[in-house]
Parts: structure tokens; sequence; C-alpha cells
């Protein structure tokens, strides 16, 4: 065991697995309340799109899926904005293109590549020291937006036409959002796999959702359940050796399903 | 009398190709009580969001207090929604949605000395007992006392109401009232308070505002609850206008 995570490797990836799951619990709680985890499945299949294009031109894929996804989060902004589509409408269009984009870049690229199962499912193994620097620069905006940005963000989604007479510009906050929401995505699928990581970011905000009487106890609740079932996750992926994403999610539902458990048991006592 | 606080010249909005408001010229004095009244749809809400700065005109000014809407502070104007579907899946609880009355923020974890004005003002409005409740376990007129606590917990030079009375029953109608009349003798704030009520119109306020699309009456409750102006904004009089005049013969 000692050994095991004094291999730099592991160290990597439960380093990165704390960020990621602090991030992604931390949007997670706007994404639940905000009614958006479809962008996120949207978001994780456009950072395919992205990875794909990556492998294709044989760089690092983060450095293409990065700006990728942000322009996909952008459009899907956009689309939303200034048509009369649903949000629903608009990410599925945008969910399509990328995805059909990265097949079709992965099929150009005659050479079988087994990068693009990591990303797909995720690996600890995968995750490389430039990825953790990136992961920490985006943690630390992660951090400043909890003092500069939550209150806005909390207040327009109680209210956008309240926060709007306040004078808070509802518009750039969400952009500001998809933004870092798009690259969180993207830094989390080597860890978590595109296929899952809409539903790691839902799973620790759904949780403290059911616990918190307040949005600010239920951002706290949701990071740290996201930190601990990322720690937790990664032990137990290692130890029996299997899939890092996977293992993670099983751990936030786990979770989950306790907290709709002590939910009902506190609402029996309150009777 | 007053200054003017909100002056509007030959203002339109329309939305898309429907025209909601038509040029609409107003001067509202400092320290009155204006009602707005008029049928759904005669774009009263809409009104309000002009003055707001939620909707930008689309033709004509708006000066409020002797400013473009955008140039105001938050803390000029006190807003009490229309009652709406509130989010209900949303963790909050009173206390904090009236505190965002007074930081214009939504609140992390609250401090002891933040708390204390925000009991007193829902004491004030007989909220007191809502206060730590979850929010969507309130009822429409719990929740409309709730709102009103936080437009007058920043004290407002202007104060706008969107049907605050709707759904709360009719004792807490008076308090309701009375608060009002309270907040805008103590501190000569203006009030300008859309309103299904022609009785509440007629007894608290000042100037009533006859609105369907067109400004039709704007004058003192005496002069605009004539059949002619009721009848040009609502285009029938109805019932209801027997009984604006019952109460008048009782004044
Ligand atoms: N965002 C919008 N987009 C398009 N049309 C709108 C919008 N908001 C309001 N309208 C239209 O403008 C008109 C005026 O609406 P408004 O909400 O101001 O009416 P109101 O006088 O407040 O009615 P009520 O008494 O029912 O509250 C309505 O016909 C409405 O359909
Ligand atoms: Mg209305």
């Amino acid at each position: 065991m000692i050994e095991a995570f004094m291999q730099s490797f592991m160290l990597r990836a439960m380093l990165a697995g704390i960020l990621v799951g602090f991030m992604s619990s931390y949007f997670g709680v706007f994404i639940v309340q905000r009614r958006m985890s479809f962008m996120g499945s949207g978001l994780s299949h456009a950072a395919f799109g992205g990875v794909a294009l990556g492998i294709l031109l044989s760089t690092e894929p983060l450095w293409i899926a990065i700006p990728f996804t942000i322009i996909a989060s952008i459009g899907i902004t956009l689309l939303k904005d200034k048509t009369k589509l649903g949000s629903d409408t608009s990410i599925g269009i945008l969910f399509a293109i990328s995805v059909a984009l990265g097949i079709i870049f992965l099929s150009l690229k005659r050479s079988y590549t087994a990068d693009a199962f990591a990303y797909l499912f995720g690996s600890i193994l995968s995750v490389q020291t430039s990825d953790l620097i990136v992961t920490m620069i985006l943690a630390l905006l992660t951090v400043l937006t909890f003092f500069f940005y939550w209150s806005r963000w909390a207040y327009s989604t109680f209210d956008r036409e309240l926060a709007s007479t306040d004078r808070i510009h509802v518009t750039i906050d969400d952009y500001v959002l998809n933004i870092l929401l798009a690259i969180t995505i993207v830094v989390s699928v080597k860890l978590v796999g595109i296929i899952l990581v809409a539903a790691f970011l839902v799973i620790p905000a759904a949780s403290a959702r059911l616990i918190a009487g307040t949005f600010f106890s239920m951002t706290i609740i949701s990071i740290c359940l996201g930190v601990i079932s990322s720690i937790i996750g990664l032990i137990t992926s290692y130890i029996f050796d299997l899939p890092s994403g996977a293992t993670i999610i099983l751990v936030q539902a786990l979770i989950f399903f306790i907290a709709i458990a002590y939910s009902k048991v506190s609402i029996k006592e309150s009777i | 009398m007053n200054d003017i606080v909100i002056e509007i010249k030959n203002l339109f909005v329309n939305f898309a190709r429907y025209s909601a408001l038509e040029n609409l010229n107003l001067s509202i004095p400092g320290g009155s009580f204006v009602s707005v009244v008029g049928p759904n749809g005669a774009g009263k809400t809409t009104f309000l969001k002009v003055i707001l700065g939620l909707l930008k005109p689309n033709q004509g000014s708006i000066t409020i207090l002797g400013k473009q809407t955008d140039e105001l502070s938050p803390f000029d104007l006190g807003y009490v929604p229309q009652v709406k579907t509130l989010d209900r899946s949303f963790p909050a609880m009173p206390i904090e949605l009236v505190s965002t009355g007074l930081k214009a923020k939504w609140p992390g974890k609250m401090k002891q000395k933040d708390k204390k004005p925000v009991m007193e003002i829902l004491e004030k409005v007989g909220a007191g007992n809502l206060a730590k409740r979850p929010l969507n376990k309130l009822s429409g007129g719990e929740l409309q006392r709730v709102y009103l606590a936080r437009a007058l917990i920043r004290k407002p030079k202007i104060l706008v109401l969107d049907e605050p009375a709707t759904g709360i029953d009719w004792i807490g109608e008076n308090d309701i009232h009375k608060i009002i009349d309270d907040y805008k003798s103590e501190f000569n704030a203006t009030i300008i308070m859309v309103t299904h009520d022609w009785e509440a119109a007629y007894h608290h306020a000042d100037h009533v505002l006859m609105l369907n699309r067109h400004i039709l009456c704007f004058d003192t409750p005496d002069k605009a609850f004539t059949e002619q102006c009721l009848r040009q904004t609502f285009g029938h009089v109805g019932h209801r206008h027997e009984m604006i005049f019952v109460g008048r013969h009782h004044d």
C-alpha cells in the first residue's frame, strides 16, 4: 500500500482526483440547481471531439480539447440566447456535431490508438505532470471564483430577474461559469472518462441537496462529498485494479443512497 | 411639492412585433403613492420592469432620481415581484432572501450582526416565525410578506410593488397596506404599486395610473375612478365599479 502511494503515478492520480473532485462538485451545485446536467453531457462529448482532433494531430489532446470545448460551450449559450431553441435542443445539436467530428478524426488516424480508450473510460495511469499543472491552475481559479462569483451565481440561480434588478450581469456571469465548467470537464476526462463525467458533476451536488438547508451549506457539503469519494474511489480502484472513473462514481452513488436514507429519516424525526 | 423622481418621455416598449407600451409620458413627484391599474396583459408589469431597468425602452427615455436606469444603485429601488412560481428546489431560508435586500448579493454563512436587522424587518411584516423555515415550504401569502421585507430592508427612495397583497388574507392585507403607508410617510418614499384591488388603490394612493398599453388616466383617485376612465381602460366597467362608488359615499 504505502509503496504504491509513493509511486509517482499514484501520487499524481490522487492529487488530480482530489482537485477534480473538488472542482466538479463545486460547479455541480450550479448544474443541479440550474437543471443543466445535460450541459455536462454535451460538454464532455464536445471534449471527445477535441481529444480526437488532438490524437489525429499527434499533439497533447488536452491543448486541443480545452479550446474546442470552450467554443462548444459558447456555441451552446449563443444558440440558446439568439434563437428560440431551448438549451436542451442546442446542446443536443452541438453534442452530435462534436461526436461525429470525433469519430471522423479518429477514423482518419489509421493507426490504432489505445489513447482514445483511456479518454472514454478514464485511467489513472494517463495523468501526466502537465495535466496536473493545468488542473492546479484551474483549481486555483475555482477557489478565486468562490470569493468573487459564488454569491452572484447563487443569486441568479435562485432568480435571474431579481439578481438583474440588483445590477448583476447575469449573462456575462453565465459565460464565465460555462467556460470554467468546460475546462473542468476536459481536465476531469482523463481520470473519469468522457462517458461518466456528466454523472461525476451531478451526484455529489444531488446528495448535498438532500441534506442541506441553504445553498451555502449545499456547496460545502457537495465539495466534501466530491473530494472524499475521489479519495475512497481511487484507493479502491488501485487495490482491486478497477477503472478509476467508474469506481469513483460508484462511491458517489453509494453516498447518494445514504443521503436519501438520511433525508427520509430526518423528515420522519421532524414530524 | 417634491421634485420629480420619475420622468418618462415618449416611451415605447415592444416584444418582437407586439407593442406592449405606447407613447407613455409621465412625471411622478417624489413622495407620491401611485397605484397602477389595468386589465390583464395591459403592460403593468412591463411598465415596472422599465422602471427597474430590466427592460430597455425601444424608444423614448426614462429618468429616475435624475439618472439613467443603468446609473442607479440597486439600493435606490425596492421591488416586490408579482407572485410567481418560485423555484421550489432551491435550498434557501427567508432570512437569506431578505438579506439580499440588504447586501444585493446571495449570502454565504450569515453573520449574527446581519441577522439582526433581517429578523427585525421580518417581525415587522408579520413573518418573524418564518425566518428559518425552508423557503419552499411557505404559502403564497407568506412568501409575499418575505418579499416585502426584502424590499423594505434596503430603505429605498422608490418602492415598486407588483400586486403585493395577492394571496394575502383580508386581515393580512390591511397589515400590508398599513406597513406600506407607514414606510411611505416615515421615509417620504415614492410608492408605485400595481394592483387589481380598486378599493386599495382608491384608499391608499394619491395618484391612480390607468394603463392599457397607453396611459388613459393619471390623476387623483377621485378624478381617475370615473366611469369614462374605467371604460377606456377596461373596455367595460362591470359591477366592481359600483363598489368603488359605495366606498366613496362612506368617506
Ligand atoms: N418577455 C415577453 N415577451 C413577449 N411578450 C411579452 C413579454 N412580457 C410580456 N409580454 C406581453 O406584453 C403584454 C403585457 O404584459 P404584462 O406582463 O406587462 O401585463 P400585466 O399588465 O402585468 O398583466 P397581469 O395583470 O396579468 O399581470 C402581454 O400581452 C404579454 O403577453
Ligand atoms: Mg403583471
